[in-house]
């Protein structure tokens, strides 16, 4: 490891701390209803006129039943929204390669992955969707379903601090100031910068570039057929990019991701699109500490995420600088690592950087393929979405799972040295503790459970790729990146069936609102009980004793729950490939 | 179920009204703002020889087969490589027979068309796939290993050569970021003359 990768790496988590704690001065104010911002004299007209065109009363709170009822109906509606789009894309403007409608099942896979902010690619963007169907049909739900996020983290935390409270806010308005004063500047000015960069946004037809060099392919029915034009995607892909990295949602404007040169053209950029979607995840565990009057517990929690994507990171670099040896053995060079589905201008590093984090936090963007990492190379990615990606995690989500792993670390830690478990003054009992195990429960079963049913039917096999424990490992990523709302892929894996687009489907929704329910849940506990004085007893929540506690607890979790598939995929792979064993 | 009913109301008309805001203002916002700033980029750095010929994309690969051109990486985007419209990579995995034997037949097509001996080291990115398969770019040492047959077909000095490769490289970030890479589109229509005064 040379000094310019740490030199790399401290840059990278200098500005993350940095842009974090700005970010979180900003966030009390946005998810303040009475909050003032610098943006006012632009949003707050549009979001008063808002609340009057849509009949929202700012000032009426909701108890968690009926946050949830109004999130839920919110999503439902635009799942539909999007359902419908797709399917009559056909009619709409801005379709100027004529597509026609996306098939029921893909349309309903993609409408429910980008309602559950998860943004799994069965879809091939350039050459499915029209210009219509990506700016209204997916851009929308890239910042609702972020909203939707944040606006629960924030009420969990209203509901840490209230005291005997029967309501924790108003969903209503956290969704719309969060939009309006959070996600849309960030989105415009990063997407001018990704412009500058070279990221299209027009709406002109796709360009037809005349080849110098024809090339001869072998027709399907033997003819020859000469290819002497290259056709060039256009479209509004700057705006609809910058919110999919800063919303963590991940859904490509094509097929490629952000490995597309016209995604993401320079380091430089590549290094942009990183930051964001790291950037509020990060920002919002430093508000927690603010927002319970506690900011060394808010950078406690924010060092924990930072340990477990710097292990991450490592640990992939490693792998993936190390190169792959059966390809060496055939004259590769053996200095400059596995190179295989990764782009030149990114090379190992940017291109593991990029990987760990969006597993971490659940963008499930990609800027290489995760299908031809090496073993272990790829089991860090795999690894962070079932811890639940809570190393930052998604917009929001990731803030509310790392909060169920502090609940549990709290109960089980408490218990083992006799204390009363409680935190931030309010008691963890067995009600408490329960919500927190049900929504990490309803994690494990989907992945285990649909991975198991995939691997042990027909429909589930015949989508694998690659044969040996790589197979295994494309199915268990599949329905680990849809149960945690990451959206990256294996992507050797044919998901694009009937039957893999429902299977999907159903374990983004069970990933994203199975997990909720329990989560409003224990804030609407919270909030109604009245906080005990702090007494002497009270269990530390800052500081290295806290941060070893809540990092030996997620990894218990995870490893307790995941080890055991994990050794018959990727770690058998590992041993295989050393042994020189092919597939 | 009157419940049901008002928040069922007010989420039809919310998405109503963001899907204009989000779907329509932001982008439209996005669009007049790029286009005034970075009119180029904004239309994706479409590259046309003097006679107005569209050559393609300066951020997207292009096949190049012959040997006067400098090739670039293997491409699994559609039939052919290199398929704009069709962006992706192999996805095989790390143990696939099917990537190892791939990589061996490139390795000895890519020693053969450049004479280099059998225990030559290939750089990695000759013969692996990217991951969009319309990467742009190949390694510096790629390059240099295929100048001198470009050199030789074009009956060009290999210092000339060497001056119009360094013209299409870009260097790390600050030093940090990213890897000196070269454009091989870029670098074959200059050969080709289609650049006009450059």
């Amino acid at each position: 490891m040379t000094t310019s990768f740490w030199l790399s790496l401290g840059l990278f988590f200098a500005i993350l701390a940095a842009s974090s704690s700005v970010l979180a001065l900003y966030l009390r104010q946005v998810l303040d209803p009475n909050g003032k911002t610098w943006l006012d004299p632009v949003f707050a007209p549009l979001e008063r006129w808002t609340y009057r065109f849509c009949g929202i009363d700012p000032r009426k709170e909701e108890d968690w039943k009926g946050y949830l009822a109004s999130l839920l109906v919110f999503n439902a509606v635009g799942l539909l929204l999007t359902y419908l789009v797709l399917r009559i894309q056909q009619w709409l403007p801005l379709n100027a390669k004529g597509f026609g409608p996306v098939s029921p099942d893909l349309a309903f896979d993609t409408a429910v992955s980008f309602a559950t902010n998860t943004n799994f690619q069965n879809y091939a963007g350039e050459s499915t969707l029209s210009y219509f169907s990506q700016m209204v049909g997916l851009a929308v739900h890239n910042f609702t379903s972020a909203a939707t996020g944040i606006a629960i983290a924030a009420a969990f935390l209203r509901a840490l601090v209230r005291k005997g409270a029967k309501t924790i806010g108003s969903f209503w308005v956290d969704l719309v100031r969060t939009t309006y004063y959070l996600l849309l500047p960030l989105a415009f000015g990063m997407a001018i910068v990704l412009v500058s960069q070279g990221v299209p946004q027009n709406f002109s037809p796709y360009a037809r570039a005349q080849l110098l060099e024809p090339v001869a392919i072998a027709g399907t029915d033997g003819h020859e057929r000469r290819v002497e034009t290259q056709e060039i995607v256009q479209g509004p892909i700057a705006s609809q990019e910058a919110i999919k990295q800063l919303g963590t949602n991940g859904g490509g404007y094509t097929n490629a991701n952000s490995a597309h040169p016209f995604e993401n053209p320079t380091p430089l950029s590549n290094l942009l699109e990183i930051l964001a979607e790291l950037l509020i995840p990060g920002a919002l565990a430093v508000y927690l500490g603010l927002a319970v009057g506690r900011r060394a517990h808010g950078w406690a929690v924010w060092g924990v995420m930072a340990l477990l994507l710097f292990g991450g990171i490592l640990l992939c670099w490693r792998a993936e600088a190390a190169g792959n040896p059966l390809l060496v053995a055939q004259g590769l060079s053996p200095f400059e690592g596995n190179r295989e589905g990764k782009e030149a201008r990114f090379g190992i590093l940017d291109s593991v950087l990029f990987a760990v984090s969006t597993t971490a936090t659940s963008c499930g963007a990609v800027n290489s393929l995760h299908d031809s990492y090496m073993p272990l190379g790829g089991l860090v990615p795999l690894f962070n979405m079932e811890l639940g990606e809570v190393a930052f995690g998604g917009v929001g989500s990731g803030l509310y799972g790392m909060l169920v792993f502090v609940v549990l670390g709290v109960f089980l830690f408490g218990l083992m040295i006799g204390r009363t478990p409680e935190y931030l003054g309010k008691k963890i009992g067995a009600s408490e503790v329960k919500m927190a195990a049900l929504s990490i429960l309803v994690l494990t079963l989907s992945i285990l459970g649909m991975s198991a049913w995939a691997i042990a039917s027909s429909w589930g096999l015949a989508g694998i790729a690659n044969a040996g424990p790589h197979g295994l490992s494309e199915v268990l990523y599949a329905f680990s990146s849809t149960t945690g709302n990451n959206g990256s892929a294996f992507a050797g894996l044919s998901g694009n069936t009937p039957w893999y687009n429902t299977t999907l489907g159903i374990a983004m929704l069970a990933g994203r609102y199975l997990m909720l329910v329990p989560v409003l849940g224990l804030a609407g506990l919270l909030a109604a009980q009245k906080t005990v004085a702090a007494s002497q007893a009270a269990f530390p929540v800052s500081g290295v004793l806290f941060i070893v506690l809540l990092l030996a607890t997620v990894f218990l979790v995870g490893a307790l729950n995941f080890f055991p598939v994990l050794a018959l995929g990727p770690v058998l792979e590992h041993f295989l490939l050393h042994a020189g064993q092919t597939f | 179920m009157k419940d049901l009913w008002s928040r069922l109301r007010v989420a039809l008309l919310l998405t109503a009204l963001l899907a204009v805001v989000l779907g329509g203002v932001y982008p439209l916002a996005v669009y007049w703002t790029g286009r005034l700033l970075f009119p180029f980029q904004a239309n994706g750095s479409l590259v046309r020889a003097p006679d107005g010929t569209l050559l393609g994309s300066a951020l997207l690969g292009q096949n190049f087969r012959g040997s006067q051109y400098f090739h670039p990486r293997p491409s699994a985007a559609g039939e052919a490589g290199y398929d704009a419209t069709a962006s992706g990579g192999r996805n095989l995995g790390p143990t696939s027979k099917k990537l190892v034997e791939a990589v061996a037949q490139s390795i000895a097509d890519y020693r053969k068309e450049n004479l280099l001996s059998p225990d030559q080291r290939i750089p990695a990115d000759a013969v692996t796939a990217s991951a969009s398969g319309l990467d742009p770019h190949i390694s510096l040492a790629n390059a240099l290993l295929q100048l001198p047959r470009v050199a030789r077909e074009r009956k060009m000095r290999q210092e000339e050569l060497r001056e119009i490769l360094a013209r299409y490289t870009s260097k790390p970030w600050l030093g940090l970021l990213g890897e000196p890479v070269v454009n091989v589109a870029m670098v074959n229509w200059a050969l080709d003359g289609k650049l006009g005064g450059r």
